[in-house]
């Protein structure tokens, strides 16, 4: 899929995704390895974004699987159309049980689910299993067959197996530790917060029509809220949406008036606020 | 940097050091890191490290070690920069103006030329050697701050809102030379000496692995950073470990019900989840000096793992024992200062301030008797140095015969135990002692002890 690590950045960045060194390698050696990437790091760095990119990037679909507390089988794998097969039951055609049988579990009555669908079809896939860490850990173990042989088995129908191997992406907020096994089978990426001249970037990318040095006093100013000590630390998400807000107020530069005003957008918790606006001297005005 | 001509024992060599500090790497890790240097190449040190990273790390804590790991086997340079080393002036000079403009690339350079200059030490083989201590104690970077400061400011760099972040975004930049300038003695011992060696020796362990007895003010501030993620693996896997407890008989009116989607046949057995009332937790905490480190980053831990229990209470002593149960809710939110506030709020010493187990393990049992009962599992937690006084066996006797478990964790190495005022072996008598030293010991002990 890429020829050089230079490459892979160079794509994803024409997405509108900036690939930090470690992303960008990561995401090479997952391709020419052929192995699972599982991207790890705190809410809003881009773990998620960063799957799309790779699927525009290669033409491929994007199949999706959003983890969830409670998401089973039935919605990761497969289902068969209970209401369906009733209905087909029930119609009654003149046949044996038999044959009934075999025709309500054929394709037409199954209902196929997000690994099931990256193994089927021949295009380029990119799987993207979302949120890994909220489901329970019985699903690690269905992941862990899928993601060994990229096969199936459907008692009814036989054992389905890929003929193109999807590029497949875990996310997980650490919220629960994976399983060593499942981390076993994937290659690792940490995303942290990006270093400064890189989420300026991202930041003039995101918010076309920011001024160069109001976009540098914005990361600056993240910068140092990360440092202190704080509940939840602003992530990239909050530094676009900050940026957002300043460009929309019209701002051109950043003032302690406009800083206290806007640092609800960058910090979610009261208490944060505070602390933040006490280490930034924001109170003296 | 050129492929290494050892470039496959280079490899092994570092994966090897790796494991030496408790990294768990398999085959198929190095096969993998393996195909990973093959498809990146060595010309590219950053592209290396990340790769390997990717093939070799499952998680992140281990980053910071394996960092500087690659940095003994992945040098930047070989052998003395080329060209003059300027002077201690010279250098400080030019560490300011790279500190003033942020210029990492030249940051690493000046580190490299000021452990030249200024941290060499010794002259005849076996004696001689590379300092960071040295080197930092002679160039001082901490003291060009203001200089650094004006300098920016001059140059229109101060202005403006962000113009108040300007010291602690400077102080954070003379903080990371630092790192390279340790690092980068390192790699001249390693030339010296082997890297094998000093990747061993000279590379500081994880966190997790620092003894709970030594560890510094900073290393104990890293440690209670570790407590939530270490809280979630525990959680984890004592989750797992309730679910096969638990896994049970086949409820067969469910299993019928399910049945009437496949006409009947009862295809998928439902089982009956048997539902154990979780157990109760008590804490006894000695909190003297000594241990001091060891019991709040454990009550810490069991804070975070509160929800795992039906009941936790925490009883903190020194010569006398209080509960601190109520403290603790309090410490999730300052965690630095719990340590402070137990010792300020509790009532733990009668007339004088060491340790007596004897007094303070009586005192529980009879004062807080009721708090044990045949579900409660009992964590003691200090080193048994009863600085000489009577160590109440009866006192403990009478709590293990109450209580379903009584586990007490030793900070103290194995060897120590008995020696000296240490009681260990007369507790081990009655109740499990385990040595937990560090962060990570402490972990597979919960992890494994606790009851589901
Ligand atoms: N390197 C990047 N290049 C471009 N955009 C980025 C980058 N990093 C983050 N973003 C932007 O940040 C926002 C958050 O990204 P995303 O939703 O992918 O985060 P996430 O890591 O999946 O978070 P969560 O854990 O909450 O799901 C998106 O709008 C994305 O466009
Ligand atoms: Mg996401």
């Amino acid at each position: 899929m890429f020829t050089s690590v230079d490459d892979v950045s160079a794509r994803l960045a024409e997405t509108g995704y900036l690939a930090s060194p470690a992303v960008a390698t990561t995401v090479f050696l997952a391709d020419r390895l052929g192995k699972p990437l599982l991207v790890e790091g705190p809410a809003g760095v881009g773990k998620t974004e960063l799957a799309k990119a790779v699927a525009a990037v290669a033409g491929a679909r994007l199949v999706r699987l959003q983890c969830y507390e409670g998401v089973d089988e039935s919605r990761a794998l497969y289902e068969w159309n209970h209401a369906k097969q009733l209905l087909r039951i029930s119609a009654g055609r003149d046949e044996t049980w038999d044959e009934t049988r075999t025709d309500i579990f054929s394709e037409e009555f199954l209902l196929p689910r997000p690994l099931l669908t990256a193994i089927r079809g021949d295009e380029p896939t990119v799987l993207l299993i979302d949120e890994t860490d909220k489901a329970d850990v019985e699903v690690e173990g269905l992941l862990l067959e899928v993601l060994s042989d990229f096969q199936v088995t459907v008692p009814e129908l036989g054992t389905i197996t890929a003929t193109r191997r999807p590029f497949v992406v875990l996310t997980s907020n650490a919220s629960r530790e994976l399983s060593e096994a499942l981390r076993r089978r994937c290659l690792f990426l940490h995303i942290g917060f990006p270093d400064e001249e890189l989420e300026r970037r991202i930041v003039r990318l995101k918010v076309p029509g920011i001024d160069a040095a109001l976009a540098k006093s914005v990361v600056r100013v993240v910068g140092a809220l990360r440092a202190m000590d704080l509940r939840k630390v602003p992530s990239v998400a909050e530094t676009i949406d900050w940026a957002r807000t300043l460009l929309a107020l019209g701002a051109g530069t950043l003032d302690a008036t406009l800083v206290r005003d806007t640092l609800g957008v960058i910090l979610k918790h009261q208490d944060d606020v505070q602390k933040a606006a006490a280490k930034l001297d924001l109170d003296a005005v | 940097m050129t492929a290494p001509a050892d470039a496959t024992a280079r490899l092994t060599g570092f994966v090897a050091a790796l494991r030496a500090h408790g990294v768990r790497i398999g085959t198929g890790e190095t096969v993998d890191a393996a195909q990973a240097a093959a498809a990146l190449g060595f010309a590219d040190r950053v592209l290396l490290r990340e790769g390997l990273a990717a093939t070799l790390l499952h998680t992140t804590d281990q980053r910071r070690l394996f960092d500087a790991v690659f940095d003994l086997y992945f040098p930047r340079g070989v052998g003395a920069p080329e060209g003059e080393t300027g002077d201690r002036d010279d250098l400080r000079d030019r560490l300011a103006d790279a500190l003033a403009a942020g210029d990492d690339i030249l940051l690493a350079q000046l580190a490299v030329e000021a452990v030249d200059g200024l941290g060499g030490y010794g002259s005849s083989p076996g004696s001689d050697g590379w300092s960071s201590y040295q080197t930092l104690e002679r160039l001082r970077p901490q003291t060009l701050m203001a200089r650094v400061r004006d300098d920016v400011r001059r140059q229109g760099g101060g202005e403006g809102f962000t113009g108040r972040l300007l010291e602690d975004e400077i102080r954070r930049r003379i903080e990371a030379f630092r790192a390279l300038v340790a690092a980068e003695a390192r790699r001249r011992v390693a030339e010296r000496r082997g890297r094998d060696e000093i990747a061993r020796r000279a590379v500081a362990p994880t966190a997790d692995r620092v003894d709970f007895l030594y560890a510094g003010k900073d290393r104990l501030a890293e440690l209670r950073r570790t407590v939530q993620p270490l809280a979630r693996k525990l959680a984890t896997r004592l989750a797992a470990r309730r679910r096969r407890a638990s896994r049970g008989t086949i409820d067969l009116r469910r299993t019928l019900r399910g049945s009437l989607s496949t006409g009947g046949v009862p295809m998928r057995p439902v089982l009956r989840r048997r539902r154990p009332a979780r157990p109760e937790l008590v804490l006894l905490c000695d909190v003297s000096g000594s241990v001091a480190g060891f019991s709040d980053f454990t009550m810490l831990l069991v804070q975070a793992l509160h929800d795992q229990f039906s009941k936790v209470r925490v009883f903190a002593f020194v010569n006398r024992i209080d509960e601190i149960t109520g403290l603790l809710d309090h410490g999730a939110a300052d965690p630095e200062g719990l340590g402070a506030r137990i010792r300020a709020e509790a009532t733990l010493t009668g007339w004088h301030g060491s340790s007596d187990y004897g007094v303070a393990l009586g005192e529980f049992a009879e004062r807080y008797a009721g708090a044990v009962g045949p579900r409660t599992t009992v964590f003691v937690l200090g080193d048994a140095r009863t600085n000489m006084s009577d160590p109440n066996l009866a006192a403990v006797r009478q709590i293990a015969e109450r209580a379903r478990h009584v586990h007490w964790l030793n900070p103290e190495p194995r060897a120590q135990w008995g020696t000296g005022d240490s009681a260990a072996y007369a507790y081990a008598e009655l109740v499990a002692m385990h040595e937990c030293r560090n962060a990570h010991q402490l972990g597979a002990l919960i992890g494994r002890l606790l009851p589901v």
